[in-house]
């Protein structure tokens, strides 16, 4: 559990980017929230891995790409990004596929984490 | 933990995920979600199996404006808009699996 | 116990308003604190005056600026969401106020519950 001010908030990123805004909005307040000096965390699930896929150009759609925002996300001293194995692995996809370096957790080992955040924001 | 469940488990895979990832705590059914504790629905074996480790309640309005009071099946406890705050507060965190 | 609540979604297309509502009130006649409910995504457009539900309809913008006056619950309209979608102080309902997105992570920090209510 948290000490002191220092909280424990994760972000369970579940939807795909671009075809809503969720994604690009959650990331909003994940970089606000590092202005906090709170204990970060980003779980990615289900159509959520799509959002660190390499190699997005979107130019055609005329919608900003924030995918960059992931590899920034270090120099805000975010480094606990988790994405889910079962996840990735219904999409075929593996950690070749992801534009920044991640932890893979098997799904009872993100339901763990889970339990032991104070907050968990979802989009 | 508290997971909060919105939506329909027959055209989401939000309840699914929640499943797959969640083997202890509680389970809230609200909004479409209370389709999924209902008899004879595709999902039913489902979040039965799923009883033995987690305790399952449903949003008891949600169900009623739903025509679904007479449905629900065996195992699932009903609470009101009260005993959701209860279930906030009894469980030390929460998640809204939107 | 001091609530924090989110809400994702604008009103009518989506329940989570009236859900959050609901679980609001059920919280303050426990005995709880709504500290505070913050509109993020097109949950916005829960504060925009220009609502005019038929009269036979809830009036979901109002019945959040009366819960907010009574029970005095803080309603934040995150600024950046709010201006992409037409959201500013012309035609910002009574009992709401438009801020950043620190007012979230403060609530999460402050608050021994945060909610949200989304789609």
């Amino acid at each position: 559990m948290s000490s002191g001010n220092v909280k424990k908030f994760m972000f369970v990123n579940r939807k795909a980017p671009y075809g809503t805004i969720y994604a690009l909005e959650s990331l909003e307040v994940v970089l606000i929230t590092a202005a906090f000096d709170q204990d970060v965390s980003l779980a990615f699930l289900d159509d959520g891995v799509y959002q660190l896929k390499k190699g997005q150009q979107t130019k055609g759609i005329e919608i900003k790409n924030f995918s960059p925002t992931y590899r920034a996300l270090e120099g805000y001293d975010i480094e606990k990004l988790y994405v889910e194995k079962e996840s990735l692995e219904a999409r075929g996809l593996t950690e070749e596929d992801l534009l920044v370096d991640v932890t893979v957790l098997g799904r009872a080992e993100m339901g763990e984490l889970m339990d032991q955040q104070d907050a968990v924001l979802s989009f | 933990m508290l997971h909060i469940i919105n939506k329909s488990p027959l055209s989401n895979c939000s309840l699914d995920s929640c499943l797959r990832v969640a083997t202890t705590g509680s389970v809230l059914l609200i909004e479409d979600a209370v389709y999924a504790a209902t008899t004879g629905n595709a999902f039913e074996h489902k979040l039965r199996e799923s009883m033995a480790g987690l305790q399952v309640y449903v949003l008891k309005p949600d169900l009623e404006a739903r025509g679904l009071a007479d449905r629900l099946m065996d195992g699932v406890t009903p609470v009101d808009y009260a005993g959701f705050v209860e279930l906030t507060v009894s469980n030390k965190n929460c998640q809204s699996w939107l | 116990m001091k609530f924090g609540i989110v809400i994702n979604e604008g009103p009518y297309q989506h329940q989570s308003s009236d859900t959050a509502y609901q679980f609001a009130r059920a919280a303050i006649a426990g005995g709880h604190e709504v500290w505070r409910v913050f509109f993020y995504h097109d949950g916005v457009n829960n504060a925009s005056k220009l609502t005019a539900p038929p009269q036979d309809d809830r009036n979901v913008v109002t019945r959040w600026a009366r819960l907010a006056e009574e029970h005095k619950v803080d309603l934040v309209v995150c600024v950046a969401a709010a201006l992409r979608r037409g959201i500013q102080e012309e035609n910002l309902a009574q009992g709401f106020r438009i801020s950043g997105l620190g007012q979230l992570v403060e609530a999460g920090i402050k608050c021994d519950r945060l909610i949200t209510f989304g789609d």
